[in-house]
């Protein structure tokens, strides 16, 4: 029996790598008027609906399918949330 | 010495590397689509500038699992030579052949100019026709090009001597002003600036033309 997942998996610049884009939209929102903000920082956010036997199963994937190809790790963290959508599909 | 062009859906500085290659070396090239897996013909894979696959999801990321990638680490695992310019140096970094990764440059822009290189290591195959330390001025034109990597790593790029060009005046935010860098074992160059378009005296810049004139005095040499 497989389960089917919807994902929603967060990618984010590591701390260490320097954001430009960020820094341009901190001092953006600087000129709005809010004065409060800092650490702008700017990722991607990427869904997908999976199918596996398991949430243990369909964690494993998504860690894989981030380390070979959604998230570059030189540079940057990812994580991600799992709703179970559908049981039973197959 | 028989050249191959990687050609990806986006390419576009291929053409320009096999009129350097060809047109004015007078070496056999020829264009290898992504799609294709032997490569056993070559001498020098070069995988060039432009926008692999439209360079989605981020810069050379698509283009590491094409079919092609495959068989250049094939051919760069077993000594052969491996150019990546530009676009090419982000697919090298993606795939793993090279350390660290190329990011959006420091002030957001995409830069079109000639800078100066300070040439670090002139004792690669690309590099041993300048002499050391020899400043040289070629193009660069790229949105993502500031090197990035974590100290560990740069740290084993200087005492490795891996760092090949150094750009004299830092455009882009790299670290270390990192313009190209060499795997360890020396076969496989990345670097962000275009020697291709710096070979033909019509174009006013030769600077380049030294990079692909060694690796032919390089397999002289072997033979």
């Amino acid at each position: 029996m497989t389960h089917k997942y919807k994902a929603q998996i967060y990618v984010t610049l590591r701390p260490s790598v320097l954001d430009p884009a960020g820094v341009a939209v901190e001092s953006g929102l600087h000129q709005l008027g809010y004065e409060g903000v800092e650490d702008v920082r700017i990722g991607k956010y990427i869904e997908l609906s999976l199918t596996a036997a398991s949430e243990a199963e369909a964690s494993t994937q998504l860690d894989q399918m981030c380390d070979q190809l959604l998230a570059n790790p030189v540079i940057e963290n990812y994580c991600f949330e799992l709703t179970e959508v559908a049981a039973a599909v197959g | 010495m028989k050249f191959g062009i990687i050609v990806f859906p986006g390419s576009n500085c291929d053409r320009d590397l096999a009129m350097v290659t060809e047109g004015i070396l007078g070496q056999p090239t020829r264009m290898v689509w992504h799609q294709e897996t032997d490569l056993s013909d070559l001498d020098v894979v070069v995988i060039p500038g432009g926008f692999s696959y439209g360079d989605y999801l981020r810069c050379g990321a698509i283009a590491q699992f094409s079919p092609a990638l495959k068989s250049v680490l094939d051919h760069a695992q077993q000594g052969k030579l491996v150019l990546g310019v530009c676009n090419g140096f982000q697919v090298l970094t993606e795939v793993g052949l090279l350390p660290g990764a190329l990011i959006r440059n420091r002030d957001l822009h995409f830069i079109c100019d000639r800078v100066s290189l300070k040439v670090e290591n002139n004792t690669l195959p690309w590099t041993q026709s300048y002499d050391s330390g020899e400043i040289i001025t070629l193009p660069i034109a790229h949105g993502e090009g500031r090197y990035y990597a974590d100290a560990d790593t740069l740290k084993a790029l200087e005492d490795n001597n891996q760092i090949v060009f150094r750009y004299e005046e830092n455009p882009n935010g790299s670290l270390n002003n990192i313009a190209g860098i060499a795997n360890k074992k020396g076969n496989v160059l990345g670097m962000m600036p275009h020697p291709e378009r710096a070979a033909d005296e019509m174009l006013g810049l030769t600077d380049g033309k030294k990079l692909f004139e060694g690796l032919l005095g390089a397999v002289v040499a072997a033979v």
